[in-house]
């Protein structure tokens, strides 16, 4: 059977490996144009592209993907208000520009043979953005009063202290969770995919002998089940992300009002 | 034993913490059913918390699938 992790290997395009280059700063470096890039590059453009067409020509009566862009901008416009509040609006382009990206990302991840959010270093990049953005708001908004958010009003003062200890610990724990959750999740549901449509190659080959019969409708069905799931799954991760970052903010930028 | 038996194995027991992220958002959804049933009016406000829910708990079980996944390759 085919290696289901193959479709995760990073490899530069034919054409496109520049080899060793010595750098002014940074030294000598690998540089190559590689299908992770490339991935990245397309969803990029396919964002930008997306949304410069839908608001070139805004109508008032809006057309098919007029309605797309203008619900999801409304989506991630009603989030920032409900959860952050009055102070939203400030916030607004970061999360709603992590949020496209990352839809861009997993939805072309199904069409392409390569899915850029299921790298650890991609990931690992927006969920330290996001966690940098939260901690700089929070000490330029609230100075050394930012500790407060570690220190549980609510409980006994004898647990107060290890209560805290604990908030702290899950402060830090915040960049790696944002990480492995988007991480793991396109990951697992890309290899899952991969080890279906692996069965349904095997049944079709005659590996498996007359079981072949059996296993093709089933594996077929489960793989076009999976398909559809992860459609889901890549616009709810993208939707969990923010909702995630809106909140992390919220928790810093009204700081002790008890919003 | 043979060390590569072993670490697949290990991979193997490692991915039992995705039992409790089953159980965790299996939870969530049917205690968010439960009570969507009761007042049906109020549930539709709630979906986006049910999602962050069910993705706070299926982050731990990720954990440990991820660690299962790199025990396997490593």
């Amino acid at each position: 059977m085919a290696d289901p992790l193959h479709q995760f290997k990073v490899q530069p395009l034919p054409g496109l490996d520049f080899g060793e280059v010595t750098l002014p700063v940074v030294g000598t470096v690998h540089l190559a144009f590689t299908n992770s890039h490339l991935a990245m590059t397309i969803a990029f453009l396919a964002v930008v592209a997306f949304l410069a067409v839908f608001t070139s020509n805004a109508k008032v009566v809006p057309g098919r993907f007029q309605v797309v862009g203008e619900t999801l901008f409304g989506m991630i416009d009603g989030l920032t208000d409900s959860i952050i509040g009055h102070d939203g609006r400030k916030y607004f382009p970061f999360v709603f520009t992590i949020f496209l990206f990352i839809l861009g990302m997993n939805l072309l991840g199904m069409f392409l043979s390569f899915t850029a959010t299921s790298q650890l270093a991609v990931t690992a990049t927006f969920g330290v953005i996001t966690f940098a953005l939260v901690v700089i708001v929070g000490i330029v908004k609230n100075g050394p009063g930012m500790l407060k958010l570690f220190w549980p009003s609510g409980a006994p003062l004898v647990m107060r202290p290890i209560v805290g200890l604990i908030e702290f610990f899950s402060f830090l724990l915040r960049p790696i969770t944002l990480t492995l959750r988007l991480f793991g999740n396109m990951m697992g549901g890309h290899i899952a995919l991969k080890v279906f449509a692996g069965f349904v190659a095997t049944a079709i080959v005659g590996a498996a002998g007359w079981f072949g019969l059996l296993i093709f409708p089933l594996s077929m069905g489960m793989t076009i089940g999976l398909t559809a799931l992860e459609f889901l799954v890549a616009f709810l991760q993208a939707f969990v992300f923010a909702v995630l970052t809106c909140i992390y903010l919220n928790d810093v930028v009204n700081l002790g009002h008890g919003h | 034993m043979d060390p590569q038996a072993a670490k697949l194995i290990g991979a193997g027991i490692a991915m039992c913490g995705m039992i409790g992220a089953g159980i965790g958002v299996g939870n969530i959804f049917g205690n968010f059913l439960a009570g969507a049933l009761r007042n049906p009016s109020a549930a539709g406000s709630q979906i986006g918390n049910l999602f962050v829910g069910a993705a706070l708990a299926e982050a731990l079980g990720i954990l440990a699938f991820v660690m299962g996944i790199l025990i396997w390759i490593s």
